[in-house]
């Protein structure tokens, strides 16, 4: 089958020659390290697409699984010396082995057209479904299956993936955050646009909140529309380029970047495809200049707070076990642990000089995609009480990368468990990380693992917290006698 | 699926189905390594776990008249395990396993498909040094670097590979098994048969198995940048250096272009406006390293150093070597084809060479980015070129030769730690000389008598 001019024979031919196969990439790539087979390697990958380019193979079933077997984490993209665009290969076979229709069954495709064309292009309906499943889990229905062993009569796939149902917020993004807010004493020095993302909205809104608060505290104007659309990355990834395209469009019509400093994205995974649009839409006229303008703007948070040289909280003056609502208490299932949270920020003073250890696992898309990697310790190092200790093969892939722990539920396990037993063997109480697929992967892996009493959360909520517990104090004092 | 009695239908019958590959897309990621335009599809790939199924490969092989290419990581730069037409590539990547580290007699035993990071990290761990770090020790295996006789940045103060192989296991092309060697410091029975295998790039035999010698950590390390406004101020304070009867652990030189693509990679602060710079590391004892790191500093501003820094961690320095082991992959980011060399010359005849490769690329018109162990002589001329270009290509293999033949006049080598492999096959008898280059196939002929070893390697 031909494919005529597109797909990986239209691709930039240097970008497949780009490649020296110098093999640096091997050491770093999760699939290579499960396998030991070139094929399953970053450059065995590439000369497999450069074969196809010329004309030497067919895209087949076999390359195709192969490019779904890759994580697309881009590890290989940081250890590249030669600068190989290993990101845009592999989107660009993925997309040709969907139009060939290379792996299509009725049932695929009826999830990727549901999921992917109707779900995830349309916000309101995906929150919609959001609701109805926080029902099923908030009435207690969830459980009551669960526990009458009615997720038996599932089919066998659905039945494995059921435990991993994520838990809905009570309260998604827009109804706690009003869609504009200024800092409390009124001085402006950014005007900022915070995207709250698809997952991060239903399951972690609670990070959007503190992300906008976090802002606040530092002279931010934060704008937050209260609908956004899907950033396109889940489209791109799986070879649903045109949607991609489409979504990011809608973005664009829906925001214009001119009118902001930055626009901030919070969830490495989204943050990576976003900062592409420039390259989406460069073939485009009517929004090639705004795409990249978008792309100048786009920021991951931690960046953005580093760049404008955010303010680090004050130690507390004294011990204290904090009890700060955020405007959505976090239902999640470690409600336990909300004990102990709160005191970064708190406890350095207090404790006799104890700190809470903390480690960072650093998102994929977050450290490769957006090589975004010293922003985030910085922001950790910077919290009162916390004591920053660094893991093994932190830039290691969990295993989530989007629909991968679904779609290859062997080699996800088998990453979620070795970055488990690397986060366990530092000792850390607290898991920050700044990605939901990770934040659900790593949360779901310490829990089968034992681990109960470790929290993951996002870097910016503890900042967020640290900055909570710091006013608390400041008005205690104002209180004292 | 092959036929049962056709060697791949055997070899899954010894060794297990999934240790066979014969698809396409299984068989073409084995068709080059890490040398530039070198490609040839191997007819099947087989996983080897130990020396006895390295042996029934190598017998099974043998009887079909299959040539056995075998391979580690795939990252050599002389074209060492690059296929040849309708040979089967022997992978020894799953034989990974450390087997002892002797801390009374300082010495590690390893399964030749372990990577040169993981002995350095083990050796480590026991607060002793393994020395020898090529620029690919991150990804290249212990067994391939013992069949290249690799170098690396610290082989002025230290050596090569050769120097730290106290014994090593080898499967012969008839399926014997050999143990060379041993932990005596001293051992002068027989001939010595372990290092004529140093250094065979798959042609005697397959290593399986080797014993190093390890040493003990040194207690301080400094490490300085020096820049320089002309490229012979930088050989000039080379020579001086070992002049003054300094041996330096590591020397290393990088060029203006080398110096800009490395830093456009690794982010680590290299000063972009220089024309050269020299990467310089003792170690020792404390009182030694001061001292030394002191004269050298000294030395630098007499020739004229542009910028002086110190690395002020040992953190700063491994990110500082890093960076320069990643000279060579930067380069890619110029051009589509990196042809690198490794020409090595007297270290007094240094500054004299880098001139010729200069004026050679000026006269072929090609574009050509320098790097290199200045501190031993070893130098990395690079030709940023397109292997689509005919005419240019061409060009560089007359280039190459002139400059092999410039580095034999200055009584040099035409490679010092890359291998002859196929790229330098060519040049060889010229280097040699007749009698020896004779010899040299002499022993192949003994040891491997049907020719089925990587054969048309290191010899034509």
């Amino acid at each position: 089958m031909s494919m005529g001019k597109s797909g990986l024979r239209s691709l930039d031919y240097s970008i497949l020659q780009q490649c020296m196969h110098c093999g640096m990439c091997l050491p770093v790539c999760p699939t290579y390290a499960e396998t030991r087979r070139e094929r399953h390697s970053p450059r065995g990958r590439i000369a497999l697409l450069r074969a196809i380019a010329d004309g030497e193979l067919a895209m087949n079933r076999a390359i195709a699984e192969e490019m779904n077997y890759c994580l697309g984490c881009l590890a290989c993209t940081s250890a590249c010396p030669a600068g190989v665009d290993y990101g845009t290969m592999v989107e660009t076979a993925r997309a040709e082995a969907e139009e060939l229709r290379i792996l299509a069954t009725p049932k695929r495709d009826f999830i990727r057209w549901s999921t992917m064309r109707v779900l995830f292009t349309r916000p309101r309906l995906l929150r919609l479904v959001g609701r109805l499943l926080w029902l099923w889990q908030a009435s207690g229905l969830q459980a009551l299956s669960r526990r009458w062993r009615l997720t038996r009569l599932l089919p066998t796939r659905i039945r494995e993936l059921e435990p991993l149902t994520p838990r809905i917020c009570a309260k998604f993004s827009h109804q706690i955050i009003a869609p504009i807010e200024r800092p409390r004493d009124g001085g402006v020095k950014h005007r900022v646009l915070v995207l709250t993302g698809c997952m991060q909205d239903l399951m972690f809104s609670e990070i959007n909140r503190a992300t906008v608060d976090v802002l606040l505290e530092n002279g931010c104007e934060v704008h937050t529309p209260p609908a956004q659309f899907c950033c396109g990355s889940l489209h791109a990834h799986n070879g649903d380029h045109a949607t991609a395209q489409l979504l990011a469009r809608r973005q664009l019509d829906a925001i214009d970047p001119a009118r902001y400093d930055a626009i901030i994205s919070n969830a490495g995974g989204c943050g990576s495809h976003l900062r592409h649009y420039d390259r989406l839409l460069a073939g485009e006229t009517a929004y090639s200049e705004r795409a990249r303008e978008w792309t100048r703007k786009l920021k991951d948070i931690h960046e953005w707070l580093v760049e404008i040289g955010f303010r680090r909280p004050a130690p507390c003056g004294e011990h204290r076990t904090f009890n700060i609502q955020f405007p959505t208490p976090h239902q999640t299932a470690n409600a336990e642990v909300r004990g102990s949270m709160l005191e970064v920020g708190c406890s350095r003073s207090g404790d006799r000089g104890r700190s809470a250890p903390v480690t960072y696992h650093e998102s994929c898309h977050l450290c490769h995609g957006q090589k975004v990697s010293a922003q985030p310790r910085a922001i950790l190092r910077a919290l009162p009480g916390v004591e920053l200790r660094e893991c093994a093969e932190a830039t290691w892939c969990c295993g989530s990368a989007g629909i991968y722990n679904i779609t290859q539920p062997r080699t996800a396990t088998w990453l979620q468990e070795r970055k488990v037993a690397h986060l366990r063997a530092t000792g850390a109480e607290i898991v920050a990380l700044a990605n939901p697929g990770c934040h659900l992967q790593v949360a779901n892996g310490l829990r089968a693992a034992g681990c109960v009493s470790t929290r993951v959360v996002h870097p910016i909520v503890l900042l967020a917290e640290a900055y909570a517990a710091e006013r608390s104090t400041r008005s205690d004092v104002g209180q004292a006698p | 699926m092959n036929a049962p009695d056709s060697l791949e239908g055997k070899l899954r019958e010894h060794l297990g189905v999934p240790a066979v590959l014969t698809a396409q897309e299984d068989l073409l990621p084995y068709a080059f390594d890490g040398t530039a335009a070198l490609r040839q599809v191997p007819r099947a790939v087989v996983f080897a776990r130990s020396a006895e199924q390295v042996a029934t490969v190598l017998r099974l092989a043998g009887a079909a008249g299959v040539p056995v290419v075998t391979r580690g990581s795939g990252t050599g730069l002389s074209g060492g395990s690059v296929p040849v037409p309708g040979a089967l590539v022997l992978c020894l990547v799953e034989m990974d396993r450390i087997l002892e580290i002797d801390t009374r007699n300082l010495t590690l035993r390893a399964e030749a498909g372990v990577i040169t990071q993981q002995i350095y990290d083990a050796a480590d761990a026991a607060g002793l040094f393994y020395p020898p770090d090529p620029g690919s020790m991150k990804v290249s295996t212990i067994g391939g670097n013992v069949a290249e006789n690799s170098g690396g940045l610290r082989g002025l103060k230290y050596g090569v590979t050769r120097d730290y192989v106290m014994g090593l296991e080898v499967v012969l092309a008839d399926g014997s098994i050999c143990w060379l060697g041993n932990k005596c410091v001293k051992d002068v029975a027989g001939y010595n048969l372990r290092d004529l295998f140093i250094g065979s790039e798959g042609t005697l035999g397959v290593i399986t198995q080797v014993l190093l010698k390890l040493l003990p950590k040194p207690a301080a390390r400094a490490t300085l940048l020096a820049t320089f406004a002309q490229m012979d101020a930088a050989a000039e304070t080379v020579s001086a250096i070992i002049a003054a009867k300094i041996i330096p652990c590591t020397l290393e030189f990088l060029d203006q272009k080398t110096i800009r693509c490395v830093e456009d990679f690794a982010h680590v602060g290299l000063p972009t406006e220089a024309a050269a710079l020299l990467l310089i590391e003792t170690d020792g004892h404390p009182a030694a390293v001061a001292d030394e790191i002191s004269r050298i500093e000294a030395l630098c501003r007499e020739r004229g150093a542009t910028t002086l820094k110190r690395a002020a961690d040992a953190a700063e320095a491994t990110r500082l070597a890093t960076a320069r082991r990643s000279a060579f992959s930067a380069l890619a980011r110029l051009r589509p084809t990196t042809i690198l060399e490794d020409v090595t010359v007297p270290r007094s005849e240094l500054a004299a060479m880098i001139r010729f490769v200069g004026e050679t690329a000026a006269r072929y018109r090609l574009e050509v980015a320098t790097f290199g162990h200045f501190g031993d002589g070893n130098l990395h001329p690079t030709f940023l070129t397109d292997e689509r270009d005919a005419g240019e290509m061409h060009r560089v293999e007359e280039a190459l030769k002139d400059i092999f033949a410039q580095a034999l006049a200055l009584g040099g080598t035409i490679t010092g730690e890359h291998g002859v492999g196929l790229a330098k096959r060519s040049f060889l008898r010229g280097q040699m000389g007749d009698a020896s280059y004779a010899l040299l196939k002499a022993v192949k002929r003994a040891i491997d008598p049907d020719g089925l070893l990587n054969p048309g390697k290191a010899t034509e």
